[in-house]
């Protein structure tokens, strides 16, 4: 990958001896940059890390942790061994050790005491050896398969022409290719006026076969006539370069091919002329592709060099000489160039001429490997490395910790900004018996993520999980949305997943804080109206044996408070009777204010409510800032009323109405005062608007 | 004394360490740093909490590093012993082990010995 010129290769050495390390650096380190492992999880730690860039592997056997077989296990499971070589650098030198590395695909062996000599040698050879193989296989196949590609195409192509009648000679046709492809080559070397790829050179040899297949429509007696043509027949015979045009145009199949688009020019116009005098459209100079104006050039060649029924064969110098001087028409000056200057080579190569498909792998191996052209793995590991470059850039940028997780062997990398915000480092190896990832996680969670993740399925291998971790700076609310990677068995195993945890706690603090604020009262603190309804119906229905009684209350004078001392000291007014009011019942009990100066309690009682009444009742007598606050108070209970919540609360505000009369006191509901409210309603009805289960608006 | 000299001392092989390394310079900056490699001691503290694998690796480290140096005597001494405590402990480990001792503490004795007189250099 990438020129070994332009920086030293890397070479990892994993060995347990620092000395042994200190020793082969020393022998290496000139030319080569050397990284350096303890163990075998270190070596496949720094193998992931940098495995496209990694030439070579000195790996050592006798290893803590992790030992060199295990290294080469992952190393084979993970197919690193295909493209990283590995060379024993063990003390274990008896032949069973060596086997068994060999057959893990170890490449080469070099046993102690080390040499500096041989191990520089066979570092060399290694890593020369793989990038050589490496280069010969990309090679071969991609020209294996641009071949096979094309081979079917034309195989289509000709099946079709058949259909018409027999071809040409073929020697002609091989002899038009072999001088397209020199004249091209040629060409773009001269100039860089034609910005012709080496694909769009092959592209055009091999559809200049088919620069004559209009021809098989000519009457034969046309085209095999031994003398001169008359002008109507010369007319007929114009006819071929549309007719093949319109045959490649009819081809069912394949119209977007660049090599069908590439025939057909060829076909319509390698009679053209530069001077607009040729046939079928008279196109003049450039306006003719140049793969027309080159396969031309090659035909008049060959035409001029054959023998036909019609005349005799000329000599290479007097088909040059006729072609330059412009006998057979005008041809473009840079061709015309380039013709001559080739010219002494063109016999030869015709000579040897043969068709394409004898060309051995070897061959266009050979010539491919001369080119410095990138092949199309190299081209994917490139592509690899950019996708990288940009997933590390954009985690960088995204300020979000991301993770990798693998299960065999157990590894996890973090993003770099990840790492830096967990104090963690990058990789970590065995993450699960990690201590500082365990105590930042935390044990529970970590059980809960990996049931999560064990939970997803290949078909929707995505989790979302929320927890508080120990993040350095403090405990933190988080999100982790992960993807398993599920392996292909049946049943299917998790081999890892990949993931990010994102900081969810100012949202989770204030979706709680909204909550509070929806079910409380925001002056005091008490549950709010409605949430204090839901939470005594909810007890009303779930225990039905109990006996509960619903009392509400009125902050007698409130709106003298108001009025005189201002809202302000109105509002500490009623947080002061929220306060005695929460210390004067017990914790079971449920007190809410449920508008204005009204507050309600709700509490349950064994046999004798009128004490724990009257317990109540007194100690929420006081005064605040020279203020004396008293209540009234009117409590119903279920004993009385039913376990109805709307009669419960209606009774309890006919009381308090009661109570109210004269201040200061409590009232229990009875049924008498079903008439005395009534009555009293109808009285009061101007002056206080009241709807009766409400209680609101009332205002001694 | 010099390096040769040392190696004398040592019963190692002078002319094999150079023939590979290729630099007295070098040999003589491993043949330094032998005294900080801890696998001696770890083979030590191991064979003592009868932790019979850990002792194989320190000893099998420590074979490999004498091989590197061509430290024969002590070489010879700890690859026996390795080879002993390939497969676990087996009785004759602790006279094996105190070969490699005594081995080791006339290989580091003469390499301070070269440390102090070239500290006095």
């Amino acid at each position: 990958m990438g020129s070994p010129n332009s920086k030293k290769l890397k070479i990892l050495i994993a060995d347990d001896s620092e000395m042994n390390r200190a020793i082969l650096s020393e022998m290496l380190g000139n030319e080569y940059e050397i990284l350096e492992a303890e163990n075998g999880v270190q070596a496949l730690i720094k193998i992931q890390e940098h495995e496209t860039e990694l030439s070579l592997v000195l790996l050592d056997i006798v290893m803590p942790e992790m030992d060199g077989y295990g290294v080469l296990k992952t190393m084979n499971q993970r197919r690193w061994i295909d493209f990283i070589p590995v060379i024993m650098i063990s003390a274990e030198s008896s032949s069973s050790h060596v086997e068994k590395a060999y057959n893990m695909g170890v490449t080469d062996f070099i046993s102690r005491p080390f040499d500096a000599r041989i191990v520089h040698k066979r570092v060399v050879n290694t890593i020369l050896l793989y990038a050589k193989q490496k280069k010969l296989m990309d090679l071969v196949t991609e020209q294996v398969y641009e071949k096979e590609k094309q081979s079917g195409l034309m195989i289509e192509i000709l099946s079709h022409i058949v259909e018409f009648r027999n071809g040409e000679s073929g020697m002609h046709v091989l002899h038009i290719r072999t001088l397209t492809d020199m004249l091209l080559h040629h060409l773009v070397q001269m100039t860089d006026r034609y910005p012709l790829s080496r694909a769009d050179m092959a592209m055009i040899g091999i559809a200049s076969a088919l620069h004559d297949v209009g021809k098989i429509s000519i009457p034969a007696e046309i085209l095999n006539k031994p003398g001169r043509l008359t002008n109507e027949e010369f007319a007929v015979m114009k006819q071929h370069s549309l007719i093949g045009a319109n045959m490649l145009e009819n081809l069912p199949n394949h119209q977007d091919e660049p090599l069908l688009k590439t025939a057909y020019e060829i076909c319509r116009w390698h009679h053209e002329r530069y001077d607009g005098r040729g046939y079928p459209d008279g196109l003049k100079g450039e306006e003719i592709p140049i793969s027309a104006q080159i396969v031309s050039l090659a035909d008049v060649y060959d035409a001029l060099t054959s023998e036909r029924v019609y005349k005799k064969a000329f000599s290479h110098e007097q088909a040059i000489q006729m072609i330059l001087g412009g006998e057979c028409g005008t041809m473009n000056p840079l061709l015309l160039q380039c013709l001559s200057e080739m010219a002494d080579s063109i016999p030869e190569l015709l000579e040897n001429t043969r068709p394409t498909w004898e060309r051995s792998q070897q061959e266009i191996a050979d010539d491919l490997l001369h080119q410095n052209q990138l092949t199309a793995s190299e081209r994917t590991l490139q592509l690899l490395d950019h996708e990288r470059m940009k997933y590390s850039f954009f985690a960088a940028m995204s300020e979000e910790i991301q993770f990798e997780y693998n299960v065999s062997p157990p590894m996890a990398t973090l993003s770099s900004w990840g790492a830096e915000k967990l104090q963690l480092p990058e990789t970590i190896a065995d993450p699960l018996h990690d201590k500082r990832l365990v105590e930042l996680i935390g044990e529970e969670n970590i059980r809960d993520l990996t049931e999560a993740i064990l939970n997803t399925t290949p078909e929707e291998p995505v989790m979302q999980h929320e927890c508080k971790i120990q993040l350095p700076g403090g405990p933190r609310w988080m999100r982790f949305i992960c993807r398993a990677s599920w392996s292909e068995d049946e049943p299917p195993i998790c081999t890892g997943m990949i993931g990010k945890v994102v900081d969810i706690h100012e949202t989770r603090l204030k979706i709680d804080s909204l909550s509070y604020q929806a079910f409380h009262d925001e002056v005091t603190g008490l549950f709010n109206r409605r949430y204090a309804k839901r939470q005594i119906v909810e007890r009303l229905e779930t225990h039905t044996g109990s006996k509960f009684a619903l009392a509400i209350l009125d902050v007698d004078k409130f709106k003298t408070v108001n009025d005189t001392r201002g809202h302000d000291f109105g509002d500490r007014v009623l947080a002061y009777a929220a306060r005695r009011m929460q210390q004067s019942v017990r914790s079971g009990d449920i007190v809410s204010r449920i508008g204005g100066d009204e507050f309600l309690i709700f509490l349950e009682y064994k046999d004798n409510l009128e004490k724990a009444v009257e317990r109540i009742f007194s100690s929420l007598m006081g005064e605040l800032e020279g203020f004396p606050i008293s209540f009234s108070m009117g409590v119903a209970q279920t004993d009385a009323v039913g376990t109805d919540y709307e009669v419960l609360f209606h009774s309890a505000d006919q009381a308090l109405y009661t109570a109210k009369q004269s201040r200061g006191r409590y009232c229990f509901y009875h049924n008498s005062m079903k008439t005395e409210d009534s009555t009293i309603s109808l009285i009061d009805k101007h002056s206080k608007p009241k709807t009766p289960a409400d209680g609101r608006g009332r205002k001694s | 004394m010099g390096l040769k000299e040392c190696y004398l001392d040592i019963g190692g092989n002078y002319e094999d360490v150079v023939g590979r390394l290729y630099s007295e310079k070098l040999v003589r900056k491993f043949v330094m740093k032998f005294l900080n490699d801890p696998s001696y001691e770890l083979l030590e503290s191991s064979l003592k909490a009868e932790n019979y694998e850990e002792a194989f690796r320190a000893s099998h480290t420590l074979k490999g590093i004498c091989q590197n140096l061509s430290f024969t005597r002590l070489q010879q001494s700890s690859s026996a012993l390795t080879e002993a405590l390939r497969s676990g402990f087996s009785p004759e480990v602790p006279e094996l082990m105190q070969k490699v001792t005594a081995d080791y503490q006339q290989t580091a004795a003469a390499i301070r010995k070269l440390q102090v007189e070239e500290g006095a250099n």
